[in-house]
């Protein structure tokens, strides 16, 4: 097991290099002149401009600016956005939100998946079935942009439920709204995961051995075939927190979340270079160890899989 | 429930006055299954009695109904199967009419049930302790979590899982086939049920271990005076452990009685048939039929009258030449063993044999000897640690690229499970046409030619070319994977368990193919199985495998008749009916 992870961490190391010189490699070549977007409308000092090119080393050719990049990197500084604030003080203010709103969206998308596919599932063909797999259909074809917005007119604007941004107050409940959204987008993959396996394990022989030992339908469905079916739902829904961390940005921009997805907006928006390959490295490396945690959450679930 | 405390009394405790009234009473029992083109009536009237302490085996071919009838007793019938007339009654209660609920009491307590396939049957993600414990928590034969515990120890230790206690928190996964096997019968058995069902029990199971089980099962049986049902295929074993033996076919019962009694002077045509197919240790070679006379449906191959003719094969094939010859070959696997340390496996240890043109050489052994590794290492598909294989004069060692590509066209392979061997996306002429295509044999039209001859070869019609696997029986599907062996004309074809998923019928039938083939075609055959039985009628030689090396080698009547070693004869012992004689 701990060579395992070793090994996936090791791994780890190309695909972070590898991901971070792209980024770095796509921004760079982002049309604009970052120092003389910075004066806007104003023709700043060409003394200025070249001192702070110094600053931010864009004088120097690409390969060096990219390895100053990844030094500042391992000593922990992730520079400064072009108003001079750290970008780890802007970080670490926006990460909580980001974190908050995901994990409330995962959280009704587990029990969303969960509970809807096991009664599909279980009623197959029937008219609940038949009826959750249209609702399913339509859910998933709307892009969550037209579902962040019809949410917030309805729900936000017309009938006044929810808070229609979330602004400052970023609380549990002013986030619900769009975490339901973000959630039942997302939901129908694992809903049909969860469904396909119930009825799968339904017909399989170890429930019928189940039931020939004498045990009722009531122990049987959570301990035999709830049990074994929630193996992919699960890994499913770990790995989707993994993308919604670095995938919030329209919900942010709609709800006016001040989250990671938010700040990451606007830097791309200013071509501000630091903070979005800061932003996007961090994201990257958390996608990498949610991606790790969620292998050995499997190892955990499915006793047949070890690692060696 | 009550049954606890039956174990020293007589199991008459929850019934009325009459003793000898029958445990299970089945009375005209109909089962029908839905399916898309229309019902099909998988059991038509079928009445048997169980008296405790009983065994009684129900006897058939696949689809014969005889594992729908057993699963008809405890209503788990499959989702689209229903039972559609008769009664079946349990200590005189009509269960056919009970809720699921009412179910549950009599499955587990009443009536235990052992399943067939051990790999599928229990829940992978519980470990052992817990599988075992519900069983015994169901029905509530203990109580309190010690009692439980203790009990599941015992009921595993009864099923002969020595060292329980360890092995409660493994997993399945963690376990053989044979021992989930004995896993499924404590489960069975934790509830002391009066009636065990038991579903070809130990049809996937090795010979040895096979009887190990039976014998177990039997002193259980014996001691608790549990009634037991078991389902199976094969004759000699039901002669041997049932008192009452019923045959089943076509979902009907064609002949019931004492077991010897019906085994020896069989009645109905059906059991006669299925008596003569049955390789036993009685058997001879079979030989070609061609010339003497066709196979016909109704009869069957007369395999003994087809051996007596020719029984001077020995001498004749040592004077053929050697077409496959290994020497000394050795395959040897390191198993990982902690994080840093791995140990070798010697599959194969040093083996040795010559195989003479036109004639059957037989490796047997029970799994884990590494017959299969052996096989695999003669087609080439994988690489010896040491050793020589040399196939009709080309040391394959030597041979790489187009020569390997050559010299894999001269020996072809043919698997056990006819199912999983056949692309099921493909038509039966494509499949049997790949080869040729893979190795550019003639054109389009020579190909569609070839087809249609070996299919006539192996007793298929030649429109089955346009069809598809899931169209055809298992025994079909066989014929078209020796339809696809034959393509390129090879000189060897590896038989690896070829017959082991048949039916005996078909069975019987797939063996006279092969000898016809053999004959005509001057085939050789490296043939692998665990089936001593078959080996009897196929082999002119045996080589018999334990754990990687050949222990005996020898002409076949030789082997069966004088083996000199231990585990031959522990084989040959194992081998269910092997002391009695069947009538015809």
């Amino acid at each position: 097991m701990l060579m395992y992870v070793v090994r996936r961490l090791l791994q780890a190391i190309p695909v972070f290099l590898g991901t971070t010189f792209l980024i770095y490699f796509m921004v760079f070549s982002m049309p604009g002149d970052p120092v003389l977007a910075l004066f806007g409308d104003k023709t700043p000092n060409p003394a200025v401009l070249e001192a702070l090119r110094q600053q931010y080393h864009l004088d120097e050719p690409f390969f060096m600016q990219y390895l100053h990049y990844l030094q500042n990197l391992f000593t922990g500084n992730l520079g400064e956005t072009f108003s001079g604030q750290q970008v780890t003080d802007v970080l670490a203010r926006a990460f909580p939100v980001t974190l908050k709103l995901v994990l409330m969206a995962v959280i009704i998308e587990f029990l969303l998946a969960t509970v809807i596919g096991l009664i599909s599932g279980l009623r197959k063909g029937g008219i609940i079935d038949n009826t959750n797999l249209v609702v399913a259909l339509v859910l998933s074809s709307v892009p969550p942009f037209v579902a962040l917005f019809l949410a917030q007119y309805f729900i936000g604007i017309k009938l006044g439920w929810a808070p229609v941004t979330v602004g400052a107050n970023t609380t549990w409940s002013a986030m619900f709204l769009p975490a339901l959204v973000i959630a039942l987008t997302i939901y129908v993959t694992g809903m049909r995961l969860m469904r396909g396996s119930v009825i799968e394990a339904q017909s399989a022989d170890y429930v019928r051995t189940a039931l020939a030992k004498g045990l009722t339908r009531r122990r049987i469905i959570p301990v035999h075939v709830a049990r074994n079916s929630l193996i992919p739902v699960i890994t499913n829904t770990a790995a989707s927190f993994g993308a919604l961390i670095a995938g919030t940005t329209v919900t942010e921009g709609i709800f006016n979340i001040p989250g990671v997805g938010k700040v990451l907006f606007d830097a791309i928006i200013k071509g501000e270079t630091a903070t979005v390959v800061s932003i996007v490295t961090i994201l990257t490396i958390l996608y990498i160890i949610v991606n790790i945690l969620v292998d050995l959450l499997y190892a955990v679930l499915d006793p047949r899989i070890r690692y060696v | 429930m009550t049954e606890e405390n039956t174990v020293q009394t007589l199991p008459s405790g929850a019934k009325p006055a009459d003793a000898n009234a029958p445990l299970v009473e089945v009375k005209d029992l109909e089962v029908t299954f839905k399916t898309g083109s229309g019902d099909v009536h998988a059991v038509r009237g079928v009445s048997f009695d169980i008296h405790a302490g009983e065994t009684v085996a129900i006897v058939g071919e696949s689809g014969s109904g005889k594992s729908t009838t057993a699963t008809a007793l405890i209503k788990l019938l499959a989702g689209n199967g229903r039972i559609s007339g008769g009664r079946v009654l349990v200590d005189g209660k009509d269960i056919t009419d009970y809720s699921e609920r009412q179910m549950a009491s009599v499955r587990g307590g009443t009536i235990g049930y052992v399943p067939q396939d051990p790999m599928s049957n229990l829940n992978p993600v519980w470990n052992i302790g817990f599988q075992v414990r519900e069983a015994i928590r169901a029905n509530g034969v203990a109580t309190g979590k010690k009692n439980i515990e203790a009990k599941a120890i015992e009921v595993l230790h009864q099923a002969g899982l020595g060292d329980a206690e360890r092995r409660l928190k493994q997993f399945p996964h963690q376990f053989s086939g044979g021992m989930r096997q004995r896993v499924l019968i404590g489960i069975g058995l934790g509830a002391d049920p009066r009636l065990l069902i038991a579903d070809e029990p130990t049809s996937a199971l090795d010979v040895t271990v096979q009887k190990v089980i039976l014998d177990h099962l039997e002193t259980l049986t014996r001691e608790k005076n549990t009634a037991m049902l078991f389902i199976t295929h094969d004759l000699g074993l039901a002669a041997e452990r049932a008192s009452k033996v019923i045959v089943m076919s076509q979902g009907k019962i064609v002949e019931a009685g004492p077991s010897l009694e019906l085994l020896q002077h069989p009645q109905h045509p059906y059991t006669k048939q299925l008596i003569a197919a049955a390789p036993s240790l009685a058997s001879r070679r079979i030989h070609s039929s061609v010339g003497e006379h066709l196979v016909d449906d109704v009869k069957g191959p007369d395999l003994l009258s087809l051996a007596e003719k020719h029984d001077d094969t020995e001498a004749a094939a040592q004077a053929k030449p050697v077409v496959v010859s290994v020497k000394d070959l050795r395959k040897t696997y390191m198993i990982r063993r902690g994080s840093f340390r791995s140990d070798p496996l010697h599959a194969v240890d040093g083996v040795s044999f010559d195989i003479h043109k036109g004639t059957t050489l037989a490796l047997v052994g029970e799994s884990g000897s590494g017959k299969s590794t052996a096989a695999r290492l003669v087609l080439g598909l994988e690489k010896p640690t040491e050793g020589q294989i040399t196939v009709g004069g080309v040391e394959m060692a030597d041979a790489s690229g187009k020569a390997l590509f050559d010299l894999r066209r001269r020996m072809q392979v043919v698997f056990q499970d006819p199912y999983a061997s056949l692309d099921p996306q493909r038509s039966i002429g494509a499949i049997i046409a790949e080869p040729l295509k893979v190795h550019k044999v003639g054109d389009r039209k020579s190909r569609h030619a070839r087809v249609s001859e070996l299919l006539d070869q192996v007793a298929l019609p030649a429109a089955m070319a346009d069809r598809y696997p899931n169209e055809l029986s298992g025994g079909q599907r066989q014929r078209v994977a020796i339809a696809r062996a034959l393509a390129l004309k090879p000189d060897v074809v590896v038989l690896d368990e070829a017959v082991s998923a048949l039916d005996v019928l078909v069975q019987a039938q797939i063996l006279q193919l092969l000898a016809d083939l053999q004959e005509e075609l001057d085939l050789t055959y490296l043939f692998i199985t665990h089936d001593l039985a078959v080996v009897r009628v196929v082999a002119d030689v045996v080589a018999v495998m334990e754990q990687g090396k050949i222990v005996e080698t020898g002409g076949t009547d030789e082997i069966f008749e004088r083996p000199q070693e231990q585990y031959t004869q522990r084989l040959l012992d194992a081998i269910p009916g092997a002391g009695i004689e069947f009538g015809s």
